[in-house]
């Protein structure tokens, strides 16, 4: 295993866990929106302010990580990336920033007619943000963004596997987002509000499952490439996927909401490391190779120093994190 | 002067066609983010000095400044959080070709900063949702990791700035690079001077910034211990930042006569090499004619060399397709000196009284200064930093890669411009009406601030 696969490998992990946690700050977006009106929405909306507020920030820098791993050990990719995909990434951004921004105006806004304004942009731009991302990875693995860059700036991102993409990153984050605020709910003693997302979230479940199941067939057909990874050694992956993504959703139907957040995110995290594995070794499909497209030695030793550190500095203090906010720690 | 740089900048043609509005949308989106960086910076520090003594002394309006102060951290960090991740993204959106030909050589720094932003966005996390549900000891500690991630992000991110225009790490063969170092990259001969200018500056611009919102409410009749301790502390901080700017900006200054000997002749407006240099106050350069400039002899030697007679090169020795723009680079560079003085003076003069006795927070012009001291710290940090990336112009990197190579040659970038114009119009709306929202609920004397969707409370339940 070369330096390259190792760091890419490292900046996958990155993807992985922005997916999880980044992901489920995304999805509440989904049940903020379709809350209903301030009396009715106050406890769900109420309950996304005290689940996310204090994680998405951190959360949120999983994704500098992978842009910072990215243009630094591969960055003729990261340049071919940007010109191809210019469109999803400003709108993707767009949506990140107007998501961050409108939910610390919302919490503190003094008036009910501002905190609609903001909420709405808030529910609308965390679902638009995930879309966009999806486009990329779609473009990325359906070999739509040339080594060379200044690809097709529309077909890119308009395409089958990288709508498949959009909607499969909206739908597993939505997923995510119930079951863990299904159980944020049932922790603080919400039994009446944990039923009701309890609901959604099931049916948010299966339909995230058909998703990417049947996704799977217009991309068998766009991109051959990885259709053949998918179906060679990402295929165990598959099953995992499809194992934990039923166990979670029977879980969240048996009412234990507290351990159906580790098969969730079993699931979803086997669909992303399948994707991973289904290109490997391609950086960008069918373009270039990880070890191709990797910048210098000395910068990717460099770079698993930054991973190393990141491991000792940043891992214990976010379990701390996680730990108050996803216990009874701090449900009192 | 504005219209003649554009049109140089216009004529030069041969460019591509997002060189230009890559260039503005940079500049604004920098110029937005580095006030709410300054905040990231230099704010987690000021709260822990108020939040200490608090807990230490049993100080109830200390520990409710660092209640709001924590407030208006989370809704500050929030923008400043996006708005950062908006010039991570600008950095391939933008300049995919500094990006794709140089990123493994300038790209570690960035990996450590996004460390440091780890730290402080988990520990922010922490400590705003921790008031009342920690040990008050504990709770307090997490100020301290935000406080050094402040300082090592600062270097980090400067680090590469340095690098563009110390240029170090690699060299280029046969239009290659190669002989990559990234370390020598990130700890090039400019990082340690810059680093301080810019953590200094930082909390120059907070200490004045919230002392300023305290002189205010003190001019408006609320004279109490609350006022005068919001007001005191932060500017003791800025204090210390103002009195050494001077020297640190002076000797970074002297550097760039070695280092960069167009800039520093674009800072002087100098045509002509001179020895001894005179120093030109303010002033443009029309049709290569300096007009309206107040012109002191010798000083310009002085300040830019230290010495009696050094020469301080003129902008003839350069080729004129490597001249910055002269005037903004001039204009920007005096400004941000003449500023930095200023709020020099007024800290001096504000510590000097109380030496000999006199509280001038009793005296209303100079509460009226102190309103005013921190926009005019930001407007210093602004024409610094239009000062460094303007007069290092034509290059992005210093005398390797010109900044029509480095921009995208994307069309359209005109419409991504106005978005982020629009965006970031909303953004300050937005944060100004929540800011002034909630002092104005502080002030009606709720503390807590709820959210207006929240559940029900009770004493305004029917």
């Amino acid at each position: 295993m070369t330096l390259a696969t190792v760091v890419a490998m490292a900046m996958f992990l990155g993807v992985i866990l922005y997916a999880l946690l980044g992901g489920a700050d995304f999805g509440s977006g989904f049940y903020d929106l379709t809350a209903g009106n301030a009396r009715n929405g106050a406890r769900i909306r109420t309950l996304v302010d005290h689940s996310i507020g204090p994680v998405w920030e951190a959360n949120h820098v999983w994704l500098i990580y992978i842009l910072v791993m990215w243009w630094t050990g591969f960055p003729a990719t990261f340049a071919a990336a940007t010109t191809t995909l210019f469109i999803p990434l400003a709108l993707a951004l767009a949506g990140i920033v107007l998501r961050g921004a409108s939910f610390a105006f919302r919490k503190y806004s003094a008036t009910l007619s501002q905190a609609r304004l903001y909420g709405a942009i808030f529910a609308g731009s965390s679902l638009i943000a995930p879309f966009f991302l999806g486009t990329v990875a779609g473009a990325i693995a359906s070999g739509r963004v040339p080594a060379e860059g200044y690809g097709d700036r529309l077909s890119s991102w308009l395409n089958p596997t990288s709508l498949v993409g959009g909607c499969l990153a909206v739908t597993t984050c939505v997923f995510l987002a119930g079951v863990f605020l299904t159980a944020d709910a049932a922790r603080t003693g919400d039994t009446e509000l944990a039923i009701s997302l309890r609901r959604r979230t099931l049916g948010v479940g299966i339909l995230t499952g058909v998703v990417v199941f049947s996704g799977l067939y217009p991309v068998i057909h766009d991109a051959p490439t990885l259709a053949t990874g998918l179906r060679g050694h990402a295929f165990p992956l598959l099953i995992v996927a499809l194992v934990a993504g039923v166990a979670a959703v029977t879980l969240v139907f048996r009412r234990r909401y507290a351990i159906a957040r580790f098969p969730a995110a079993v699931a979803v995290g086997s669909v992303l490391t399948g994707w991973g594995v289904g290109q490997y070794p391609w950086l960008l499909v069918d373009e270039i190779t990880i070890n191709d497209a990797a910048g210098a030695d000395a910068t990717l030793t460099g770079l698993l120093i930054v991973v190393a550190l990141a491991a000792v500095v940043v891992l214990p203090a976010l379990s701390y994190l996680l730990w108050l906010t996803q216990t009874e720690e701090w449900s009192r | 002067m504005w219209m003649t740089d554009t049109l140089l900048v216009l004529a030069e043609g041969q460019q591509p066609p997002g060189l230009l509005p890559a260039r503005q949308q940079m500049a604004v989106s920098l110029g937005w983010h580095i006030v709410l960086a300054c905040f990231g910076v230099a704010f987690p520090t000021i709260i822990f000095v108020v939040h200490r003594r608090g807990i230490v002394r049993d100080d109830a309006v200390a520990l409710g400044l660092a209640r709001r102060w924590a407030k208006v951290s989370a809704v500050l960090f929030a923008i400043g959080a996006v708005s950062g991740t908006v010039l991570s993204f600008e950095m391939g959106l933008l300049w995919p070709g500094l990006m794709g030909r140089f990123g493994d050589v300038l790209g570690l720094p960035f990996a450590f900063e996004g460390l440091s932003f780890f730290v402080e966005a988990i520990f922010l996390g922490i400590y705003l949702y921790g008031w009342d549900r920690m040990s008050p000891r504990r709770h307090l500690m997490m100020l301290i990791p935000m406080g050094l991630a402040g300082i090592v992000g600062t270097f980090c991110v400067i680090s590469v700035n340095a690098w563009m225009n110390h240029p170090a790490g690699f060299s280029i063969r046969n239009g290659e690079v190669v002989d990559i170092n990234p370390w020598a990259a990130m700890f090039n001969e400019g990082v340690w001077l810059q680093f301080l200018h810019m953590w200094v500056a930082a909390f120059m611009v907070v200490g004045l910034s919230v002392s300023g919102v305290y002189a205010f409410g003190m001019l408006r009749g609320r004279i109490d211990h609350h006022h005068k301790l919001g007001f005191t502390v932060p500017f003791a901080f800025a204090s210390v930042a103002a009195v050494a700017q001077p020297f640190i900006g002076h000797v970074l200054g002297m550097r760039i006569h070695d280092t960069q000997p167009a800039k520093l002749a674009a800072f002087e407006l100098a045509q002509t090499t001179e020895s001894p240099a005179p120093l030109r106050l303010g002033g443009v350069l029309i049709d290569g004619e300096v007009r309206w400039a107040l012109t002191i002899p010798r000083l310009g030697s002085i300040i830019a060399r230290n010495s009696w007679d050094a020469p301080v090169p003129g902008l003839e020795g350069i080729p004129r397709s490597e001249w910055p723009p002269v005037n903004i680079t001039h204009l920007a560079f005096q400004s941000m000196v003449a500023i930095g003085t200023l709020l020099a003076g007024v800290t001096l003069l504000y510590w000097l009284a109380r030496w000999r006795g006199h509280d001038l927070r009793g005296n209303r012009w100079f509460l009226r200064v102190c309103v005013i001291t921190g926009p005019l710290a930001v407007a210093a940090v602004e024409s610094g930093w239009i000062a460094t990336e303007v007069g290092r112009q034509p290059w992005t990197v210093w005398q390797v890669l010109r900044t029509v190579d480095a921009a995208s040659q994307s069309s359209g970038l005109w419409w991504s411009y106005i978005a982020i114009l629009v965006g970031y119009v909303g953004m300050t709306v937005g944060a100004v009406l929540v800011l002034r929202s909630m002092a104005r609920r502080w002030r009606a004397g709720d503390a807590e601030l709820p959210s207006p969707y929240g559940p029900i409370r009770s004493e305004t339940a029917p």
